[in-house]
């Protein structure tokens, strides 16, 4: 199963394996992982599941779909790195992603 | 102090649909949301966005959902308390004592929480300093907009409300609409009145610009924004507003004793009920062995609190299932029979 770091914001590493087909978003969630809320349970209506994804990971990303860019103008502290982690999808090419966590969601 | 049979707490889909219940069966109930408006998160989150899995309705919006259960209540006559947050919940004998802020009061032996991932509030800036400004020279809504007159006012945001604020405010204000990014997901009719504005000097359009700090002792006098690039720049200001939208909170919730984990309220399947004897949870707020986040188990849940309402509302009477169809009994509650 490929396997997703977390950074949380004091600079723990989580490294945990996650299933193919499951959200980073839900990753993070399964495995107590804190600081990603997912208010809205990953309908991309609330951007508490906002996570900064280390530079070059960034690009190899699916791109943002609709709405996402616009949510994301809602996140706590959004920088050109942002991503909601409900819209990346685990896959075998995304093993090894690194995601830090901002410090907080709202 | 208002007595009633049930207060239901959040006026989303499931504490509208629980209301439903409550008054077929013959129950009184009063309604409160911390909103100005009725829907919850249907209204304030996806109000276009079509939705696909709600039983017998193939596709409609969070609007049209809401605007449906409105109707589904026509017959009864049911009292909103909209703009008002539940504050405290103390126990008095059998009774629930239900406090807002706006200082409203109810005595009830049922309180149902319906209040979806808690009350909407507004996103805030993040920087620590705004908070000392908060509802002085820094504000998350426009109560009233002659404050602004002759003044320099700071916008930032990049939708319909940021939008609407900077061409409404152009009139008498000077001002600085910021924005982190080029596009903006206002509607496009005010962007080109923005852009409009900002080629005549009207309004100064920033983008790809976030806030990094206020300055100022008793009230603003500058802030300091910072592009993508990471340059920084002073402008000179007397009010700042920021539209991010909205962030729901648990709130007050947290302190009714309840058992809470991950934002959400422990429940039984029987009656919905929490760890406190006639304190309900429904939709999304509640959790339970397999519970799915679906509207349609909203539905379900408040059915099933209403009837656990009626045993502590009308403790000498017994509870009697009955179907809208043949109940002559629901048939005059709904007003189809005299």
């Amino acid at each position: 199963m490929p396997k997703i770091t977390y950074i949380t914001h004091d600079k723990q590493s989580h490294t945990v394996e996650i299933q193919n087909g499951l959200t980073v978003m839900e990753g993070a969630i399964q495995n107590d992982i804190p600081g990603i809320d997912a208010d809205c349970g990953g309908g991309m209506a609330c951007a508490t599941c906002h996570v900064y994804v280390k530079e070059d990971w960034f690009n190899k990303l699916p791109k943002k779909e609709d709405g996402e860019e616009d949510m994301l103008d809602m996140a706590f502290e959004p920088k050109t790195n942002s991503r909601l982690s409900c819209q990346l999808i685990v896959s075998d090419e995304l093993d090894g992603l690194v995601v830090d966590i901002p410090s907080k969601q709202t | 102090m208002i007595k009633t049979d049930a207060l239901i707490i959040g006026a989303g889909p499931t504490g509208l649909f629980t209301a439903h219940q409550l008054k077929l069966i013959g129950l009184d109930c009063e309604v409160v949301d911390n909103l100005d408006r009725i829907g919850g998160q249907c209204i304030e989150l996806y109000p276009d966005k079509p939705i696909y899995d709600i039983p017998a309705v193939p596709e409609c919006t969070g609007e049209e959902l809401t605007n449906n259960l409105i109707n589904q209540l026509k017959p009864f006559d049911i009292k909103f308390h909209l703009g008002e947050r539940v504050d405290e919940v103390k126990k008095d004998n059998d009774n629930w004592i239900v406090k807002t802020n706006n200082g409203k009061s109810f005595s009830t032996p049922n309180v149902i929480i319906a209040g979806g991932v808690g009350s909407f509030e507004p996103r805030k800036f993040s920087p620590k300093e705004c908070e000392k400004f908060e509802n002085k020279s820094l504000f998350y809504s426009v109560q009233d907009k002659k404050v602004f007159e002759g003044k320099t006012v700071s916008i930032f945001g990049g939708g319909d409300s940021a939008l609407d604020w900077a061409v409404e405010l152009s009139k008498i204000s000077k001002v600085n609409l910021i924005h982190r990014r080029d596009e903006f997901r206002g509607a496009q009719a005010t962007l080109n009145k923005v852009k409009e504005l900002n080629s005549t000097g009207k309004i100064n359009l920033l983008t790809k610009c976030q806030l990094v700090c206020v300055n100022g002792s008793s009230k603003i006098e500058s802030i300091d924004i910072k592009n993508d690039d990471g340059e920084t720049k002073n402008l000179k200001t007397d009010y700042v507003l920021g539209f991010f939208g909205l962030i729901m909170q648990l709130g007050p919730i947290a302190n009714w004793g309840l058992n809470i984990d991950k934002k959400t309220i422990a429940v039984d399947t029987e009656k919905f009920e929490t760890n406190q004897k006639g304190i309900y949870a429904v939709g999304d707020i509640c959790t339970y062995p397999g519970k799915l986040r679906l509207i349609l188990s909203g539905f379900h849940e408040g059915a099933l609190a209403a009837r656990a309402c009626f045993k502590l509302a009308r403790p000498n009477e017994k509870y009697r299932f009955e179907f809208t169809t043949t109940s002559s009994n629901l048939l005059k509650r709904l007003g189809k029979k005299e």
